[in-house]
């Protein structure tokens, strides 16, 4: 209904003459696009007839100012004839603004563009690693000084970090760690019953979540939920330039923002990784006193004998490791958001990936660490 | 107190492209808009100004369907605005193109891709032709020629509006409304924005609906202005007919040091890009 349509005649003398008819507007030109392109100057001269149509709008006004120079451009003379006021204002208006103008970038060749591709990485990752050093360097500084007094600590915003962090994540890293200390439970009892050793099932949890599982996944839980918060919220604080205010106003961006969440991280991190452990404890003791009738009195008794005192020890000495590094890179990628949302989403994507990466990476570390110390 | 000639309300059979009649619009407790009429004629600038807090902005969220009244009507190119279906409102919006505040341009996507979205989400057209559509609008708008790879980020506080008045223009509308579009140019960008759109609004003939509170746009662009206080439409006219508005608020507003300024500028000075000091 009212779609633009042409059709066209051979005019008197050597002419060629397009009617054009209908609604010459954005919605009703699918359809005469590829065949107005499809007419090519053939020397005779073209008249283009406008008094039928309906309507016109400037995506219309283009299209006959784009045969019209086509045509102009070939050699072959093209006049555009019965046009009302408005089509040729129109087409006088798009034609003024008929300029050159870049839609995308130029196309690059491929084989330089991969090329530019692995150096601008490569440049990235050293550029990367070089400003979480500094950013990790520029952090201790400013807690050294903290530390000895010589700046405030903003103890709400801790205060408030501690609760956001800790107290709020009691819940789902619970109910984590018990879930975990049943399953582990339940897969060592199958795999010890065929030795007619179930009782050490004991052993089992006590030394395996103690020193390695309650901490692990509970730093795994805490930098899922509080390190993409840290780079997120950092990140959109950052697009509003409310840090540059706070550096203009004199205040330290490491010292309000990132201070409190890295001693709040490192804090909570130490009582949730305790937490974790006697979740992770307690869900083992259930299985052994539901499934492998050991009653609680005994499971309590036989931890306290072969769970050394070292292994809570090692434990609680990684949790507040995992912490800092956890909130320090959530705080380090929200710092390297640049210009749009899409970038609050990538940093806080790093964020969790690689403070889980370096979480484990470390604990790794301490395995090496702690065995060589001695402690098996 | 209002004489006839300044009501907000235009006769039965003006042809008008916005009517609201009854509009209430509150959050909670507090009424922003109570019992308001606004008539916009069809082919007119209007322009919308009123203290901060009277609901400018949200009148016209309101009016484009971003914020659901409490009562009243709204009609928009002849079609109730309220009681749309998807495909029916999916229609009207294409009739209308938006400046938001800030540009809203999406941050992802290119300048030229951001003009190219209401085209691809509406309309089917080769890329070719989508390419070429963008591309003179680029240049209409006034952005520089390799203005089209960039995205928002890359561009300054008026290219960003340039960029996003083409994305609004992307569809040929029948309408634009324009939320404080010189707000946090320079004077002398200002000055070419009302420029810019008074000549697209001669050559392309859509209406036009732009909040402000630029008084040097008012005088340079605006036919008529509406005054929006007390929860209402106070006052429609021209700038010599609100002049003789006895209302306090009006009254400072034009008779105080800025607005006598822009008056007495636009009495001297000839027509295009005048130097003076901005509204904010």
């Amino acid at each position: 209904m009212g779609a633009a349509s042409f059709e066209e005649t051979t005019g008197p003398g050597e002419i060629r003459r397009l009617m054009v008819r209908g609604r010459l507007t954005i919605a009703n030109i699918k359809d005469v696009v590829a065949p107005l392109r499809a007419i090519s100057p053939s020397g005779k001269a073209l008249e283009i007839d406008l008094s039928g149509i309906e309507r016109i709008d400037t995506s219309g006004a283009w299209l006959i100012h784009r045969l019209v120079s086509d045509w102009t451009a070939a050699g072959t003379p093209a006049t555009v004839e019965n046009a009302s006021d408005d089509a040729s204002r129109l087409i006088a208006e798009v034609a003024a603004n008929d300029v050159p103008v870049a839609i995308r970038p130029p196309p690059a060749n491929m084989a330089l563009l991969r090329l530019n591709r692995i150096g601008g990485s490569v440049i990235h990752a050293a550029n990367d690693i070089g400003s979480f050093l500094a950013f990790l360097g520029h952090t201790m500084i400013v807690l050294g000084q903290t530390i000895i007094g010589r700046r405030p600590l903003r103890w709400n915003a801790l205060v408030h970090q501690c609760e956001a962090i800790g107290v709020n994540a009691l819940g789902i890293v619970g109910v984590l760690l018990f879930l975990v200390g049943l399953v582990v439970a339940q897969q060592g009892a199958v795999q010890l019953r065929a030795f007619g050793a179930e009782v050490f099932v004991v052993n089992l949890i006590g030394r395996s979540t103690a020193r390695e599982l309650g901490v692990l996944l509970t730093a795994i839980m805490v930098a899922g939920r509080s390190s993409s918060a840290f780079a997120a919220q950092i990140g959109s604080m950052k697009l509003n330039e409310e840090i540059d205010a706070m550096s203009i106003i004199g205040m330290s961006a490491i010292e309000v923002l990132v201070i409190p969440r890295v001693l709040g991280m490192a804090l909570m991190m130490l009582l949730l990784g305790f937490f974790g452990v006697t979740m992770a404890i307690l869900g083992g003791g259930l299985f052994c006193w539901v499934s492998l009738s050991i009653p609680p009195v005994s499971f309590v008794q036989r931890l306290q004998e072969v769970t050394p005192m070292s292994d809570l020890v090692i434990g609680m000495v990684k949790a507040p490791v995992f912490g800092l590094i956890i909130a320090m890179m959530g705080c380090f990628q929200g710092t390297q958001v640049r210009g749009n949302a899409e970038s609050v989403g990538t940093h806080t994507t790093k964020a969790v990936v690689q403070s889980i990466f370096l979480v484990i990476v470390l604990d790794a570390f301490f395995a090496v660490f702690f065995s060589a110390l001695g402690y098996n | 107190m209002a004489g006839p000639s300044l009501s907000p309300r235009l006769p039965d059979d003006a042809d008008v492209v916005i009517r609201v009649r009854g509009l209430r619009n509150q959050f909670g407790d507090q009424v922003v808009h109570d019992n308001l009429d606004l008539d916009v004629r069809r082919g007119e600038i209007i322009g919308v100004v009123g203290g901060s807090g009277t609901g400018k902005s949200v009148l016209m969220r309101s009016i484009i369907g971003l914020q659901m009244p409490a009562a009243g009507h709204i009609e928009v190119l002849g079609t109730d605005a309220m009681n749309l279906g998807p495909d029916a409102a999916k229609d009207l919006r294409r009739r209308w193109g938006v400046l938001f505040q800030e540009g809203a341009l999406f941050s992802s996507l290119t300048v030229a891709e951001n003009i190219e979205v209401p085209m691809r989400e509406f309309l089917d057209l080769p890329d070719e032709l989508m390419d070429e559509l963008a591309g003179f609008k680029v240049a209409m708008v006034g952005l520089p020629h390799d203005a089209g790879p960039k995205f928002p980020s890359q561009l300054s506080g008026g290219m960003k509006k340039r960029a996003s008045l083409a994305r609004a223009l992307s569809l040929d509308p029948q309408l634009l409304f324009l939320d404080e579009p010189t707000a946090g140019l320079d004077p002398i960008s200002a000055a070419a924005f009302d420029e810019l759109i008074k000549v697209l609004k001669q050559t392309l003939g859509f209406t036009v609906f732009l909040i402000t509170h630029d008084l040097d746009t008012l005088h340079a662009i605006c036919d008529r202005v509406a005054v929006l206080a007390d929860g209402k439409v106070l006052a429609v006219g021209t700038i010599a007919e609100l002049l003789n508005f006895d209302h306090p608020w009006v009254r400072e507003y034009f008779m105080g040091p800025r607005g006598r300024a822009a008056t007495e500028t636009v009495g001297r000075a000839a027509e295009g890009a005048t130097l003076h000091m901005e509204e904010r």
